[in-house]
């Protein structure tokens, strides 16, 4: 495009005639010049015809808050968009040159038009037909002139039909009076139209129109509003400067080459005046007024079309208050800056090392290619809604980016918190907010401070209602390295309202606090190798901040199991956090094994429920893989180990273990369990339970929670049998049984019993076999 | 102490609204005038948001900031930052005076506690105070939030602070006859709101509360209960009506005035640092 603009320049004599170049490829699928040819126009009717009740539709979103007014309100816009609709059909199909007068018909639609544009505005469909209708010199200037009043916008203006009305500029079939209103209405609603990058990629075209006397102080504002640095060329500061000899010093141009001047110092060498009175005049038009009342009334009822105006894809906040920012703020680039360098006056911040501005920022590759020359935006607060911003915050450790977001998040949060601030009822956007924040956290694999105060501060106040699971969410980021504070803060308010809530709450704080022991193992390394650090104090104080977290959840799931009767639900939450706390020696390299109290272990141990059982096998099975591991670390090295698993977590696991093969293999249950608060019992005491073949009654054939496996199994083995003799699963069959089970799902059941059973002799005389007899 | 009354007359006998301000990134002293304009043309741009603005023409608000190098207490305190929005008319002519319609201020007095912990590209002025239209505070607000990335929150004075600050005023010794001590109190929990005014005689407050403090110079919280315990014991003696179960909403004395709400009235320049050392105190607080 540039060259084109370059030729034509050198052509200056050329381009008087209007007629754009044709030597470009591309110029013949933009401009209209063949506007003879237009799509059939029947398509282009049922287009706008759709379009436009679609609009309608968006205008009455609002209305359906009060359906009674509904009916009402369908009339009005019946009445009136009926006659837009037949207007701009009506304008649309409308061939050679009409005349206004006695041509009562086009009247009627001229008014339509102006009525509905003056009191709601048009509907960005429209301004396509009416641009068309009004540049293309069908009608009389006064009626073009009167279109062209009339095209104020409700919402927005399609860039589309804008790049249109400009190509029915370049090939000149209007007066010079409408071309100088079209541009003066370009200017003035500039802000209206919704995208401008096809309109900035005609910045060559309208570079042209300087020519034209009359109309370049408009263009030159056009201009100046168009113009980014890549626009700045010697050839267009040439043709400036030549305008500015010819024509003397006008204002207009002096702006728009002080605009030059800004984005290219080195370039443009003049010196020109430091202060301007006013380089523009605001474009005379009847325009302003219009859309300002036009706007002031949609206003009331209609938020969308406010949003849209403003040109904020970021829906607005219900609140009127100013400092409640509960909106995250959109990504732009920090205009502070931009002046700031402008000082410093050098050359090479606008030219080799100018900054990528934020607002483009749109996928990864861009990331990639501008990571060094990117600045975070103007309010940190944005990078919340942009996962680029995120990932380039990931990658720049600077202190004053998380001070920033620290200040602007514990204001908000603090500001907006729903159960501590009283007359705050918008408890849905507080949601999305902690949603976006507890989604940022998991992007970045990092709470943030900010947070974490707010949680300490708060959740003594919290009702535990009030955004559950985001708060619960969030409570898995909180740091690792605040332990001191986590007990009063976190730990003694949360049981509170663990004790006395429902099953559900309870499950849900076992899953946070799950996840907030996986956040901890996983952002942390813990060194292990003390023969380099002999007291590794840190280290100490990380495995004990780790114990305090697991101490405090067997604690909360004891009591928790007894008030909710031992429920499944429940104690499925429970085993599965300790499928993380069974695993940190070998898969966290953590010093540390803590087994769960027995509060826990029995009543997964006699649960009615094959899930929970097996996955205590499961548990109990890494819980022996880690431990062997550390036992045979101990002995590997000489030096004395600063952390060795205390003889304690051994014996318990033992006397679990003695519990669990009494259980589930060697019927023993009720003789050998040596664990204090075990199941040991007296023989008297049992046999006053009057239950017969009490030896057997817990092992994988009879426990509560196989109980349905081995019927099946019965069944499928002795169809015939309906005596459910229970005494066949022996021998031979123990050990089909036991295949069974494996194929059955019960892969925690396998590992444990082929880890912690050792079987004599499978082929001669399994255990089993001689437990039976 | 006392700073200059000649840059500090501007903030004395009106009321000022609070805001907490959490530290200002990026901000340079030396720029002032620039951001003056571009503050001048946001709220130009704002004003008719939507619609093409002048470019570079005179605009309707001319805004002033500047600094107040003697509003500052300790050495890294900043200097206060003033900004004032006034109007011109247009009708009249340019010699005419331009009326100052909006007033702001940005200071930090002994505000050590936030401004040692913050790197060196943010500035710490954690107290600011507006007159005027709100729509004005707004816009202000909003462009420094944009510019400096900092946030604004109303300061909101709790009861218990504003025994603190009546118990202190008290104190203090005023060389012209005083205006009265006087608190007002609002009945809770009544279908139809109810205030109860307090007045006592300043010279009574004094000597009420000098029997009270035990070391000059220092107060506790203990002294400061005490003070309105023996207040609340005079008022039930007379009204039979306990004070204590009524929420406290504003003060005033002969140095300043303060309401719940967070609007402060400062009448005596001599103690203009004292009252804006606690409010620094109070906003540090908010925003830590």
């Amino acid at each position: 495009m540039c060259g084109a603009v370059a030729a034509g320049f050198e052509r200056r004599d050329g381009w008087r005639q209007r007629e754009v170049p044709c030597g470009l490829s591309w110029e013949s699928e933009k401009m209209p010049r063949r506007q003879s040819s237009r799509p059939p126009k029947q398509h282009i009717h049922s287009k706008s015809q759709t379009d436009l009740s679609a609009w309608r539709k968006g205008g009455n979103i609002d209305s359906e808050k009060s359906l009674q007014n509904q009916s009402v309100n369908d009339q009005k816009y019946d009445s009136q968009e009926g006659s837009l609709e037949q207007a701009l059909s009506y304008l649309e199909k409308v061939q050679g040159r009409v005349a206004l007068k006695k041509n009562s018909v086009l009247q009627k639609h001229l008014n339509a038009v102006e009525s509905t544009a003056l009191t709601q505005g048009l509907p960005p469909e429209g301004f396509e037909i009416l641009l068309n209708v009004a540049l293309s010199g069908r009608f009389a200037d006064t009626v073009n002139t009167c279109l062209l009043k009339c095209l104020i916008p409700a919402s927005v203006i399609p860039e589309n039909s804008v790049v249109k009305a400009v190509s029915w500029l370049c090939v000149s079939k209007c007066s010079a009076n409408i071309q100088l209103l079209f541009l003066k209405w370009l200017i003035t609603v500039f802000d209206f139209i919704d995208h401008k990058e096809q309109l900035r990629a005609l910045y060559g075209f309208f570079f042209f129109f300087l020519q034209d006397e009359k109309m370049c102080p408009y263009v030159c504002h056009l201009l100046y509003l168009l113009t980014r640095k890549e626009n700045v060329k010697a050839f267009r500061i040439r043709a400036l400067l030549d305008l500015q000899a010819k024509m003397g010093i006008q204002s207009h141009l002096q702006a728009l080459l002080s605009l030059y001047k800004l984005y290219c110092p080195e370039q443009v060498t003049i010196t020109l005046p430091g202060k301007m009175k006013t380089y523009f005049k605001n474009p005379e038009g009847p325009w302003k007024a219009a859309i300002t009342a036009v706007r002031q009334r949609n206003q009331g009822t209609s938020p969308l079309s406010q949003r849209m105006l403003l040109g904020t894809s970021q829906p607005q906040s219900r609140k009127r208050k100013w400092n409640a920012q509960l909106v995250i703020p959109a990504s732009s680039t920090n205009t502070n800056n931009l002046v700031e360098d402008r000082e410093k006056n050098s050359v090479c911040l606008y030219s080799t090392n100018q900054s990528f501005p934020v607002e483009q920022l749109k996928t990864f590759p861009q990331l990639l290619q501008n990571i060094h020359r990117l600045e975070f935006p103007s309010q940190m607060g944005s990078v919340l809604a942009n996962p680029l911003l995120l990932h380039y915050m990931n990658c720049v450790k600077d202190e004053s980016i998380y001070l920033r977001l620290y200040y602007w998040m514990g204001q908000m949060l603090q500001e907006e918190c729903t159960w501590c601030v009283v007359d705050n009822s918008s408890e849905e956007e507080f949601k999305s907010f902690l949603e976006t924040v507890y989604k940022s956290e998991c992007f970045l694999q990092e709470g943030f401070s900010a947070c974490e105060e707010f949680l300490y501060k708060t959740l003594p106040l919290w009702d535990g209602l009030c955004c559950r699971s985001e708060v619960l969410s969030l409570l898995s980021w909180i740091s690792f390295s605040s332990f001191s504070d986590i007990k009063s803060y976190i730990y003694d308010p949360l049981a509170q309202l663990f004790f006395t809530s429902s099953i559900y709450f309870k499950c849900s704080v076992i899953e946070s606090l799950k996840e907030l022991l996986q956040n901890w193992l996983n952002c942390n390394e813990f060194q292990m190798d003390l023969e380099f650090s002999p007291l590794n104090t840190t280290l100490s104080g990380q495995v004990n901040t780790v114990a305090e977290l697991v101490h405090f959840v067997g604690r909360i799931s004891t009591v928790a199991l007894r008030l909710e009767k031992n429920s499944t639900f429940l104690l499925y939450f429970i085993l599965d956090f300790y499928g993380t706390v069974c695993d940190m020696y070998l898969k966290y390299n953590l010093p540390l094994l803590i087994m769960p109290p027995a509060g826990v272990f029995y009543p997964a141990l006699l649960s009615m429920d094959p899930v929970n059982l097996n996955q205590l096998c499961y548990i109990m099975y890494r819980y022996r893989t880690n431990l062997i591991a550390a036992k045979e670390n101990e002995l590997s090295k000489k030096k004395v180990l600063q952390f060795k698993f205390s003889n304690r977590t051994y014996k318990e696991y033992n006397q679990y273990i003695i519990a669990m093969v009494g259980c589930l293999w060697t019927s023993s249950a009720f003789q050998k369990d040596i664990h204090p608060q075990g199941l040991c019992m007296d023989d008297k005491l049992l046999s006053k339970t009057a239950v017969k073949e009490l030896k057997t009654s817990f092992n994988i054939v009879y426990h509560p929670a196989m109980m349905g496996y081995s019927i099946e199994f019965l069944q499928q083995i002795c169809p015939d049998d309906t005596t459910f003799n229970f005494k066949l699963i022996k021998g031979k069959r123990w050990d089909w049984y036991l295949e069974y089970l494996y194929t059955q799902g019960l892969k925690g059941l396998k590992v444990f019993i082929e880890s912690s059973i050792s079987r004599v002799s499978q082929a001669t005389c399994s255990k089993a076999e001689n437990v039976e007899a | 102490e006392s700073a200059d009354p000649q840059q500090t007359a501007f903030a004395l006998r009106k009321a000022w609204t609070l805001y907490s301000v959490t530290p200002l990134h990026r901000f340079r002293r030396s720029r002032l005038s620039d951001y003056a304009r571009l503050l001048s043309a946001f709220i130009a741009a704002e004003k008719q948001k939507g619609l093409a603005v002048e470019v570079g023409v005179e605009l309707d608000i001319k805004v002033a900031l500047s600094s107040l190098a003697e509003l500052r207490g300790s050495e890294l305190d900043q200097a206060a930052l003033l900004v004032q929005l006034s109007s011109r008319s247009r009708a009249s002519s340019k010699n005419s005076e331009d009326k100052l319609v909006w007033s702001g201020w940005f200071c930090s007095m002994f505000g050590d506690e936030l401004s040692e912990n913050v790197p060196e590209n943010f500035t710490c002025l954690p107290l600011f105070l507006t007159h005027g239209a709100e729509s004005y505070t707004s816009l202000v607000g909003s462009w420094f939030q944009k510019t400096f990335d900092c946030c604004f929150r109303r300061l909101a004075i709790s009861p218990l602070n504003l025994s603190w600050m009546v118990a202190m005023w008290a104190g203090y010794k005023l060389e012209r006859a005083a205006s009265a001590v006087e608190l007002v109190f609002s009945m809770p929990c009544l279908s139809q709101p109810l205030d109860i005014s307090y007045a006592i005689h300043p010279e009574d407050a004094k000597a009420l509360w000098d029997t009270v403090q035990k070391t000059p110079g220092e107060i506790t919280q203990g002294e400061v209960d005490v003070f309105m315990d023996c207040l609340y014991a005079h008022f039930h003696r007379h009204f039979k009506i306990h004070l204590s179960a009524a929420k406290l909403v504003k003060v005033s004395t002969g140095i300043a005035s303060a309401h719940c709400d967070g609007i402060v009235k400062i009448l005596h320049s001599q103690y203009l640092p004292g009252v804006l050392m606690l409010l620094t105190e109070l906003a540090i607080s908010q925003i830590q």
